[in-house]
């Protein structure tokens, strides 16, 4: 292996389509993963994410297409041929074995020194805070401990990329949270390929440099967490990571810099022209709960900012938070999250109440039917 | 919160009924085991430490003459049926492991059916299929007699009554006592600790010598137990199969018994078979079994 090599750890996806009788599970997918790079694919279960981390792993055939490691292609090798390396979701550590033969697995078969796995197996069991663990049968441990041995027994043969499918997925919440900013500590020191699947939004966004939106075997779309949560391509991402507010309307007047839009109920919003992906006149504009003010209706708007006026129908105080439920114009309803800064102005449910935020905080959807009803958890 | 706890059973209390309730359940297993197999036992013991003749009839004496004489007189066959024994699980191990792996893991939906399929001769009673054995393997047989009349084999050749024919009758028998703890065994593996092996580097062979055959030694190890103990007792395959050449120990506990009337002798035979199985069965756990089943547990 050579260690100048830029593309050592690239992943490449080329035209990947995977069929299973009949149901089609991955559908012309191409993505690149950059080496070293902590990569998610995140979707609701069934949108195909593990079938395409199978399929880089060697586990399933793709119907059609390539999968590239480090530039070379790879499709149709054994997974024991694959410079990769798997953390199952249900751990799938050898029952029979202990700790240290467990992590030591991979090693043998690669048929190195003794002196050489002895250290490496110890360096990963320190990796992943497991140290004198090494007699243990998998039964003798924790579900949390079970997933750091599963983790260091993939680790430990220094693969130029590691999958995980759902790693925390069987863990309690608490551990989870920690689990996650543990992976993304191991991630950096290691400096390996991460490209991790996960129906979390949250612990995608937490963990990933980039991540891939999946549904129905395609991609939705790709970026950084910022990106896709600021700027959701379709009402699916926008849906999928969070909670969004969605409001159609009609493009009047695109001329100078601002696009603006006569909203549903009269109102009219201003959108920056560069977050016009669409030519179409019927768009759907998107605000993030959190990016909304709410005022009292007589209040004068503050110049520049897009405003619609609503009927509050819950206030929930959430601790860190309040939030509203809101009946939009048409019926649409919507949701507004304050942070509990201390300055709350009081709202009872049945006031009217003007929805206020910068024009900067609105995206644009295309306007698509029968989206968005897959509830992230 | 308060809940009233039903109970049938006012008198007893919920802690104490839990605690009986093991008891209760062993009661007619342990009961029937007392009086079908510790009896029984206990009797064959005094019998054989009894001294007299069939005509004049037998008294406890506590005479060990009949362990010497048993030792002395029929070594050969004790040693002949813990070679047939052996043979004949070894040879059942060869054959349903790759039938029961087979089944496990490319069965599908049919796993059932071939489960069945294994079991079907079972519906048969064992005399009665081996005596088909012997009309199939008989000299001028529908088997041997074809084959020799169309010179595919030579009109000397002999089966029945040679200990291939045993060993084959012996094998046949218990091959479903093999397949099936084999194949429950591996249908307990997770496939996913299959693909962690093949993504850990291993090849087809080492997955299976690594994984797959360790996590399914528990079912190999009962089955070699069941196969072993029945067949080195066994005397149907060898009566009916084999000729004065492969006598075995349980023939000659039968004609003790049934025939001569020998009960002290007998009774010494099937104490000698039973010790000397048990201490083989014993070496035997303490080298393989305990760890494959501590494993389990």
């Amino acid at each position: 292996m050579d260690a100048a090599d830029r593309t050592e750890g690239h992943v490449s996806l080329r035209g990947l389509r995977k069929v299973f009788a009949e149901v089609v599970a991955v559908e012309s997918l191409d993505l690149d993963v950059a080496p070293g790079e902590f990569f998610s694919l995140l979707g609701p279960s069934g949108c195909g994410k593990t079938t395409t981390l199978r399929m880089i792993g060697g586990f399933e055939e793709p119907t059609e297409g390539r999968v590239l490691l480090s530039g070379r292609d790879v499709t149709g090798l054994p997974p024991y041929r694959r410079d990769v390396n798997t953390v199952f979701q249900s751990y799938a550590l050898f029952p029979h074995l202990d700790v240290f033969e467990n992590v030591a697995f991979g090693l043998r078969r690669k048929k190195l020194p003794k002196d050489e796995i002895k250290r490496r197996v110890a360096d990963a069991l320190d990796l992943v805070a497991l140290s004198g663990y090494e007699r243990r049968k998998p039964s003798q441990l924790s579900g949390g401990q079970q997933q750091r041995v599963a983790l260091a027994r993939a680790l430990v043969n220094s693969p130029q990329v590691l999958l995980l499918d759902e790693p925390l997925g069987a863990l309690d919440l608490k551990i989870r949270k920690r689990m996650q900013l543990e992976l993304k500590r191991i991630q950096e020191e290691v400096g390996i390929t991460f490209l991790y699947v996960t129906h979390d939004q949250e612990e995608a966004m937490t963990m990933s440099d980039r991540l891939a939106v999946m549904r129905d075997g395609r991609v939705e779309q790709v970026g950084d967490p910022e990106t896709v949560y600021e700027h959701p391509a379709t009402e699916f991402v926008a849906g999928f990571l969070g909670a969004s507010n969605l409001l159609t309307g009609e493009v009047k007047d695109r001329s100078s810099g601002l696009v603006a839009v006569a909203l549903e109920g009269g109102s009219l919003a201003a959108i920056p022209e560069h977050r016009f992906n669409g030519t179409g006149a019927r768009v759907k504009l998107g605000v993030r709960p959190e990016k909304i003010t709410l005022q009292p209706p007589d209040d004068p708007v503050p110049p520049g900012a897009n405003h619609v006026d609503g009927l509050l129908r819950m206030a929930t105080f959430i601790g860190v938070g309040h939030q509203y439920e809101i009946e939009g114009p048409g019926g649409t309803p919507l949701r507004v999250y304050a942070q509990n800064v201390g300055t709350r102005r009081d709202f009872s449910p049945g006031d009217r109440v003007r929805l206020v935020w910068d024009p900067e905080h609105t995206f644009v959807v295309n306007d698509e039917e029968g989206v968005g009803d897959d509830e992230p958890r | 919160m308060e809940q009233h706890v039903r109970s049938d059973h006012p008198v007893l209390s919920l802690g104490l009924r839990k605690r009986l309730a093991p008891y209760l359940l062993s009661f007619p297993g342990g009961l029937w085991l007392l009086v079908f197999f510790l009896v029984p036992l206990v009797a064959i013991l005094s019998v054989s430490l009894q001294t007299g003749n069939p005509i004049k009839g037998y008294a406890l004496t506590w005479h060990f003459s009949e362990y010497v004489d048993a030792v002395r007189t029929y070594h050969a066959q004790f040693v002949r049926s813990f070679i047939y024994g052996s043979i004949s699980t070894v040879l059942s191990l060869v054959l349903m492991y790759p039938i029961a792996y087979w089944i496990a893991f490319y069965g599908g939906r049919h796993k059932s059916t071939y489960l069945l399929l294994v079991l079907l001769p079972f519906f048969v009673s064992f005399l009665i299929r081996t005596l088909a054995w012997q009309f199939i393997l008989a000299d001028q047989g529908i088997v041997l007699g074809t084959l020799k009349s169309w010179h595919f084999l030579p009109q000397s050749l002999h089966v029945l009554s040679t200990p291939y024919a045993v060993v084959a009758g012996l094998t046949y028998n218990e091959l479903p006592f093999m397949a099936l703890p084999i194949y429950v065994a591996l249908e307990k593996i997770d496939p996913s600790v299959i693909e962690a092996a093949a993504d850990l580097y291993a090849n087809r062979t080492q997955r299976f010598l690594r994984v797959i055959l360790p996590l399914s030694s528990a079912g190999v190890y009962a089955g070699i137990l069941l196969i072993f103990v029945t067949n080195t007792g066994d005397y149907v395959s060898a009566s009916l199969l084999g000729g004065p050449s492969t006598t075995m120990i349980g023939n000659i506990i039968q004609t003790q018994y049934l025939e001569n009337s020998n009960y002290p002798m007998a009774s010494a035979l099937s104490t000698i078979l039973m010790a000397a199985m048990l201490i083989g069965m014993y070496l035997y756990a303490r080298t393989f079994g305990t760890r494959s089943i501590e494993e389990f547990v």
